[in-house]
């Protein structure tokens, strides 16, 4: 058994599988390859420097932050409802807390902006009331930021929650721990894993958005325009531009998951 | 809302009634403070069921929870404290600590949700950990205890919160053979300083007799008899209290392959052992004749029959002095030696049936 089980751990794999393999790989690659090739190396430091990538970054920083802030806000109560309170409906909910994951993120800026535009159906009384509007403003792009990503955060910790063995909560209350301190000291440190990953996919979303942000907030330079916008705009006029911010979320992408590894795939 | 109550003694008063699906629990106990009371019963019996309703995880359905006069958990009244109002400390199976905490804080916790500033708590901790001679293991991590040091950690963060009541759900099943006899006996004694009433859940008819001064049997959710460890097993009233009776236990000295037990003296396999002792003997693993036998059974003594119980297709014959023994025959066996309550009788164990455990 255990000769014939070393045996076949060191055979050959079969090829099919390994060419496969190889040309899933490039699709992955290529691209990289493509975009490191076309890369102005000599003009790259004054290219970040420049005021459409510094205003973009910053912008993009601040929001993705602030859409995974308001995420973790609500969403970890909303994950801890879904796996702790049955009530009816519940698969309902999940359905549609999780919709933002397979609805195109246009259309999800669009439903956000018949729902809270000037003429929608929320943010007409609200804009008549306080003369407040979220379309169009660095405050509408952290809200369709979070609509992407916050399904991201509710399905890891629901996940997580639901893995937990509830007897650490029953035996956490019996030593004296009123609810909030079981949740703090017991299930939130057993969860960190999970909350950590959701936090992050969540963080990485809200980074990446284009669809939701362009059609519920636009594309206003300095007040809008995150990354991934000011590559979309850089690509017809400054193909360099495009190049560096490109780069920059390659950057941020990989240190992204070279800081998540040993959570993800082990270091093995 | 907590509800008083005048009750005539101190201790737990516990009347469980809870249903979960088709199951329902039913059952009666009362513990008196420095008393320590085992339920024993097989799996599925409702033994987990009882711990939560007692901890104040699950509520009652029916029944009442009164401890030191205080009244837990009355459904007909509207009273129900939750399980962190409760004062009742835990050592639950498999013992739950914490795997993010070290056992210092594990053993904290309690004190640290009370708001007891951290060094305060900790060097709490600290004290109970050196108490229960695991002061060495506080920086540790669950994980990476043993089976005995991670029971005693649990036992120390049951303690620290100086509970009314002290529940051990399967205490030492997580532990492997070897060490079991020996934690038994520390546990035991760890046990014995705690004042008040303490209910040690178990399936382990051998760690209800060692550790419990009361037993309350538990079959389908009821209690089917209750006592003391002499009289369940002298007396066993179901076919699942006379298997687990089945064993005599008797407490004696051993010296050089011998074991005194009042008077008479055991021969044992084992050469080694010495000192207290408890003897154990199954029931089908003694002999009966009508005269003096011989061959390879080294103990033998004439005694008298003093009584006799069917059970179905066995009977349990109780022998008199001077080591009382329960002994199951079949009834064929007894009309071919002629046993009558009274009559006499003559035993026999060969020295390999006697298991001997040290005390």
């Amino acid at each position: 058994m255990t000769v014939n089980g070393r045996r076949r751990r060191t055979q050959q794999p079969p090829l099919l599988m390994v060419v496969l393999a190889t040309a899933g790989l490039g699709l992955f690659v290529l691209p990289l390859v493509g975009l490191l090739g076309r890369t102005p190396w000599s003009e790259l430091t004054s290219l970040f420097g420049n005021d459409t990538a510094t205003s973009a970054l910053r912008l993009s920083l601040v929001t993705s932050f602030a859409a995974t802030a308001l995420s973790a806000l609500f969403g970890v109560p909303l994950a801890w409802v879904l796996a702790r309170v049955e009530f009816p409906g519940r698969s309902l909910v999940r359905g549609i807390v999780l919709l933002p994951l397979v609805l195109p993120p246009v259309v999800g800026g669009a439903a956000l902006l018949f729902a809270l535009g000037r003429r929608g159906v929320i943010g007409e009384p609200l804009y008549s009331a306080t003369g407040f509007v979220l379309p169009f403003s660095t405050s509408g792009v952290v809200l369709a930021a979070t609509f992407v990503a916050m399904p991201f955060l509710v399905l890891t910790v629901e996940a997580g929650l639901r893995n937990l063995d509830p007897r650490y909560e029953a035996a956490a209350a019996s030593l004296g721990g009123g609810r909030w301190t079981v949740l703090r000291r017991v299930t939130l440190p057993m969860i960190a894993p999970s909350l950590l990953s959701g936090l992050v996919l969540t963080w990485a979303r809200a980074l990446g958005e284009f669809g939701a942000t362009v059609t519920f907030a636009g594309n206003l330079p300095g007040t809008t325009q995150t990354l991934p916008l000011a590559v979309f705009v850089a690509l017809e006029s400054d193909r360099d531009t495009a190049i560096a911010l490109s780069l920059l979320m390659v950057a941020v992408s990989l240190t992204v998951i070279v800081a998540l590894r040993d959570r993800w795939w082990g270091t093995g | 809302m907590v509800g008083y109550w005048v009750t005539a003694t101190p201790g737990l008063d516990a009347h469980l009634s809870v249903a979960r699906g088709e199951f329902a629990l039913d059952v009666h106990m009362r513990i008196e403070p420095g008393c320590t009371a085992a339920l024993l019963g097989p799996n599925g019996a409702g033994k987990t069921t009882a711990v939560n309703a007692l901890a104040g995880v699950v509520p009652l359905l029916g029944g009442r929870i009164a401890l030191n006069d205080v009244v837990l958990d009355d459904p007909a009244a509207g009273v129900f404290v939750p399980a962190e109002g409760r004062h009742v400390g835990v050592v639950f199976q498999d013992y739950l600590l914490f795997p993010h905490m070290s056992a210092l804080e594990n053993v904290a916790f309690a004190l640290r949700s009370r708001g007891t500033a951290r060094a305060q708590a900790h060097a709490a901790a600290r004290a109970w950990l050196d108490r229960l001679d695991v002061g060495g293991v506080a920086a540790q991590l669950p994980r990476d205890l043993s089976g005995g040091q991670a029971q005693r950690v649990a036992l120390a963060r049951a303690l620290i919160a100086d509970p009314a009541l002290l529940l051990l759900d399967e205490p030492l099943a997580a532990l492997d053979v070897s060490t079991r006899s020996a934690l038994r006996r520390t546990l035991a004694t760890h046990l014995r300083q705690f004042a008040g009433p303490r209910l040690v859940i178990t399936h382990d008819p051998l760690e209800a007799f060692l550790l419990a001064d009361v037993i309350y049997i538990i079959e389908g959710g009821h209690i089917t008899q209750s006592g003391t460890a002499e009289d369940i097993r002298l007396r066993p009233k179901t076919r699942y209290v006379a298997d687990l009776a089945g064993a005599n236990l008797v407490r004696g000295l051993a010296r050089d392959g011998e074991v005194e037990v009042d008077g008479q003296t055991l021969h044992i396999a084992d050469l080694d052992v010495s000192g207290a002792v408890l003897a154990t003997v199954h029931a089908r693993a003694i002999a009966l004749h009508r005269t003096q036998p011989e061959g390879s059974p080294r103990n033998t003594w004439r005694t008298s029959v003093e009584r006799l119980e069917h059970y179905g297709d066995r009977v349990r014959v109780q022998t008199g002095g001077p080591v009382p023994l329960a002994v199951e025959v079949t009834p064929g066996a007894v009309a071919a030696l002629d046993l009558e309550t009274g009559g006499e009788v003559w035993v026999s164990i060969k020295a390999t049936e006697i298991g001997v455990q040290s005390l």
